[in-house]
C-alpha cells in the first residue's frame, strides 16, 4: 500500500503546547518521524530592555520570565545584582526569601503535575485539584506582597515588606493542609495503571544524555543525577536546613513527574524549618533604590522549579547594566524534545512535552 | 385497520422518543457538567435556572443562532452528511429499547442483532467527519475512531451473544423476561460478560479513558474540530444519545431491565440507566486517557480472548 508522510503544525495555537510553542511534526500515520521546534512567538527582548533600566527597575521584568515561579526569578536576579555589588542582606530577609521561594516552588510543581495529568487526558480533575491547592499559596502571597502572579517582592538588599502579622500561622496551616493532599495525588495519579502505562518508559533520558543536553532541575534529577544547587552550591540559608534531593531511576516521563511530587514534600519540610527559625530584625537593608555597582561582572545561578536560572550581569559603573544574559532552564530542557520523540506516537509527544514542564515566557524571553 | 392503528402507535411513540432524546441529551449534558464540577470541587453552571438547570437550553439556543462555518475545500457532501450519520443510527436504536412491559416501539425478534448492526453505522459518521473536514487533526481522529470501533465491536458483540445464549432469544423483551427471578449480573459468568460489555461500550461511545478520537489534549477536538453551530450540536446530541443507548442496553441485558419492586417499570428502567451513566461519568472524570496502540492491544490481546473464553464457559454451563 502506498503511504506518505505528512506534516502537521502543532501549535502555536494548540491546547497542549503550554503556550505559544510551535512543533512541526513529520508523521507516518500516528508515528512521529521527525520534530522541529519553532520558538520566538513570545519574544519581548528582555535582555535588551535590561540595558535601559536601572537595576531595581528590571525586577518586575523577571516576573514575566517564568511566570509560574516569579519569586524564584526575582530571587535569582536580585542575588546576581547583590553578587555584583558584593552586598550582604539581613538574616531575616534571607529566611523570608527561602520561605517564599519554596512556596512558589510548590505552586509551580502543582501546576506542572496538574497540566501533565491534563496532557495525559485525565480531563480537568487533577489539574483543578492542583489549582485549588495553588490558590492557597497565592492567597498567602497576596497577603505578603499584594500580588497573585507577578510578585515583584524580592528587592536588592532584602524583600519589599516584612511578613505581615499572623502569616506564619497561615503558612503552618497550609503545610498541615498540603501534606495529605500530596498523598492524595499518589492515589489519584502516581500509581494509576493507565497513568503508569502512559508515562513509564516514555521519553527516557539517560544520565549522559541529560548532562550533554545540559538539562537541569527535575528533568536532570529524574534521570538519576543528584544535582541540586540548593545542596551543591548553597545560597541564602539552604545549608542550614535538613532536606533530601529526590532522584529518579530510569529518567522517563514518570520519573520526572515523581521527582516533582517528592520535591513538593521536601519544600514543605524546608518551609516548616524556615518558619521555625525565622530570626528577628530588618527585612530590607537601607541600600536605596539607585545602585551603581563598580565595573565588573557577576554570574549567579539559582535552583528554580524548572532548573537552573542564571543571570550574567556586566556593569560599567553606571546605574544601568551594560549587558544582561539570562540562562533559562526551559530553553535547554526543550532542546532535547526532538531527540526523545522520534519513533513515538502522537499522544506521546504531549506526554514528553508535559513531563519536561516548559514555560514559554522564559524560553522566548 | 390493525395496520393503521399500529402505524399510528408507532408514529406517536416515534414522536415521544424524539422528544425524549432531546430532553435526555440536554439533561445529560447539564448532569455531566454538574457531576464533573462536584468531582473537581467546583459548582458548575449556577446562573441559568435552579442550579443551572436551564443551562443546556440556553446552550442549544446559542448553537442554533450561531453561524455555520464551512472551512475552505471541504468535501461538501461528506462533510454535510456526517452529523446525520452520527445521530440517526443512535435514534434508530431506540426502536427496540424496552422502557417497560409494553413500552417498546417494536419488539423485533432480532433485537440485539439489530442494535449491534445499527450502532456500528455511527463510526461511518465519525470517519466521514474526519475525512470530509480537510483537517489533519480531524483525519487522525477519524482514523483512530475507525480502528477503535472495529476493534471493540468484537468483544461487545461477543458479550451480547452470551446474554442471548442464556435467554435463548435475541428479542429484548424476552431477555428482560428471562431475568424476572434473578438479574443476569448476579450470575458469575454473566458478571464477567457485563464487565466486558461495559469496557467495550466505553470505547464504542468514545468516552474517557477511551476517548482517543477526540483526544482534546492531542488532536484539539479530533473529528469535530471544524464543525460549528448546529452541526456541532448534532455530534453532541449523537454522543449523549449513544451514551443513553449503551447504558439502556446494559440495564436491559444485565440489570434486569424494567424489573423491580414497588415503583413502575419505566421508573426502574430509567433509574438503572441513569445510574450506569453516572458510573461512566465518574470514570471519565477520574482516569487519564490510554494511548491508541495500548487501546488496540487491550482489545485484541486481553478483551477479545477473555470474551471468547467466557463464551465457552457460558456454553458449558448451559449444556451442563
Amino acid at each position: 500500500m502506498y503511504t506518505e508522510e505528512f506534516l502537521i503544525n502543532m501549535g502555536p495555537q494548540h491546547p497542549s503546547t503550554h503556550g505559544v510553542l510551535s512543533l512541526e511534526l513529520k508523521l507516518d500515520g500516528e508515528m512521529i518521524r521527525d520534530c522541529a521546534i519553532h520558538i520566538g512567538y513570545l519574544h519581548r527582548s528582555m535582555e535588551k530592555i535590561a540595558e535601559n533600566r536601572t537595576y531595581t527597575q528590571f525586577i518586575p521584568f523577571t516576573d514575566r520570565l517564568d511566570y509560574m515561579a516569579s519569586m524564584n526569578n526575582n530571587l535569582a536576579y536580585v542575588m546576581a545584582v547583590e553578587k555584583l555589588m558584593r552586598m550582604d542582606v539581613p538574616a531575616r530577609a534571607k529566611y523570608i526569601r527561602v520561605i517564599v521561594a519554596e512556596l512558589n516552588r510548590i505552586a509551580s510543581h502543582l501546576l506542572a503535575i496538574g497540566t501533565f495529568a491534563q496532557d495525559l487526558g485525565a480531563f480537568g480533575t487533577p489539574l483543578l485539584y492542583c489549582l485549588r491547592e495553588r490558590e492557597k499559596i497565592m492567597d498567602i502571597f497576596n497577603e505578603i506582597c499584594g500580588n497573585r502572579l507577578t510578585y515583584n517582592y524580592i528587592r536588592i538588599g532584602g524583600v519589599q515588606y516584612d511578613l505581615p502579622e499572623g502569616i506564619d500561622l497561615k503558612i503552618g496551616e497550609f503545610i498541615k493542609y498540603m501534606r495529605p493532599k500530596v498523598d492524595d495525588y499518589d492515589q489519584l495519579l502516581t500509581y494509576n495503571t493507565i497513568f503508569l502505562a502512559r508515562s513509564k518508559h516514555i521519553g527516557t533520558i539517560s544520565k549522559e544524555m541529560a548532562i550533554s543536553y545540559s538539562l537541569t532541575g527535575p528533568n536532570l534529577r529524574g534521570s538519576g543525577v543528584k544535582w541540586d544547587l540548593r545542596k551543591d552550591e548553597p545560597y541564602l540559608v539552604y545549608d542550614k536546613f535538613d532536606f533530601d534531593i529526590p532522584v529518579g531511576a530510569n529518567g522517563d516521563a514518570w520519573d520526572r513527574y515523581k521527582v516533582r511530587v517528592e520535591e513538593m514534600r521536601q519544600s514543605l519540610r524546608i518551609i516548616e524549618q524556615a518558619i521555625g527559625g525565622l530570626p528577628e530584625g530588618e527585612a530590607l537593608s537601607k541600600a536605596g533604590r539607585i545602585h551603581k555597582p563598580a565595573p565588573g561582572e557577576a554570574y549567579f545561578r539559582a535552583e528554580n522549579p524548572r532548573g537552573e536560572l542564571g543571570f550574567y550581569l556586566v556593569s560599567d559603573g553606571s546605574a544601568y547594566p551594560y549587558r544582561l544574559k539570562i540562562r533559562s532552564p526551559s530553553f535547554s530542557n526543550l532542546a532535547i524534545l526532538p531527540e526523545l520523540v522520534r519513533g513515538l506516537k502522537v499522544a506521546d509527544i504531549i506526554c514528553v512535552l508535559g513531563s519536561l514542564d516548559i514555560v514559554m515566557g522564559e524560553i522566548d524571553r | 385497520m390493525v395496520t393503521i392503528l399500529t402505524f399510528i402507535f408507532m408514529l406517536a411513540m416515534g414522536a415521544l422518543i424524539l422528544g425524549f432524546i432531546a430532553v435526555s441529551a440536554m439533561f445529560l449534558i447539564w448532569w455531566e457538567r454538574k457531576v464533573s464540577a462536584h468531582i473537581q470541587s467546583r459548582l458548575g453552571p449556577m446562573r441559568v435556572g435552579w442550579h443551572g438547570a436551564l443551562q443546556s437550553v440556553a446552550d442549544v439556543l446559542k448553537l442554533l443562532l450561531k453561524e455555520d462555518i464551512r472551512p475552505a475545500e471541504v468535501d461538501i457532501l461528506v462533510w454535510w452528511l456526517a452529523p446525520f450519520f452520527a445521530v440517526v443510527p443512535s435514534v434508530m436504536a431506540f426502536v427496540v429499547i424496552p422502557f417497560g412491559g409494553n413500552l417498546i416501539i417494536k419488539d423485533l425478534n432480532v433485537g440485539i442483532l439489530y442494535i449491534a448492526s445499527i450502532s456500528s453505522v455511527c463510526v461511518i459518521g465519525i470517519f466521514m467527519a474526519g475525512w470530509g473536514s480537510n483537517n489533519k487533526y480531524s483525519l487522525l481522529g477519524g482514523m483512530r475512531s475507525a480502528a477503535q470501533m472495529i476493534s471493540y465491536e468484537l468483544p461487545l458483540i461477543l458479550s451480547l451473544i452470551m446474554v442471548a445464549m442464556r435467554a435463548g432469544s435475541l428479542s429484548m423483551q424476552r431477555i428482560v423476561e428471562s431475568q424476572a427471578g434473578c438479574w443476569n449480573i448476579l450470575h458469575p459468568d454473566m458478571a464477567v460478560a457485563c464487565i466486558i460489555y461495559l469496557i467495550a461500550a466505553t470505547a464504542e461511545v468514545n468516552r474517557a479513558p477511551f476517548d482517543i478520537p477526540e483526544a482534546e489534549s492531542e488532536l484539539v477536538a479530533g473529528f469535530h474540530t471544524e464543525y460549528s453551530g448546529m452541526k456541532f450540536a448534532m455530534f453532541f446530541l449523537g454522543e449523549y444519545t449513544n451514551l443513553f443507548i449503551v447504558a439502556a442496553i446494559a440495564a436491559t441485558l444485565f440489570f434486569g431491565g424494567w424489573h423491580g419492586p414497588f415503583l413502575p417499570p419505566v421508573v426502574w428502567f430509567l433509574i438503572k440507566t441513569y445510574g450506569l451513566i453516572f458510573v461512566w461519568m465518574w470514570v471519565r472524570w477520574t482516569f487519564p486517557r490510554v494511548r491508541v496502540d495500548q487501546l488496540m492491544e487491550f482489545a485484541w490481546k486481553i478483551l477479545t480472548p477473555a470474551a471468547l473464553v467466557n463464551l465457552a464457559i457460558v456454553g458449558w454451563i448451559l449444556l451442563k
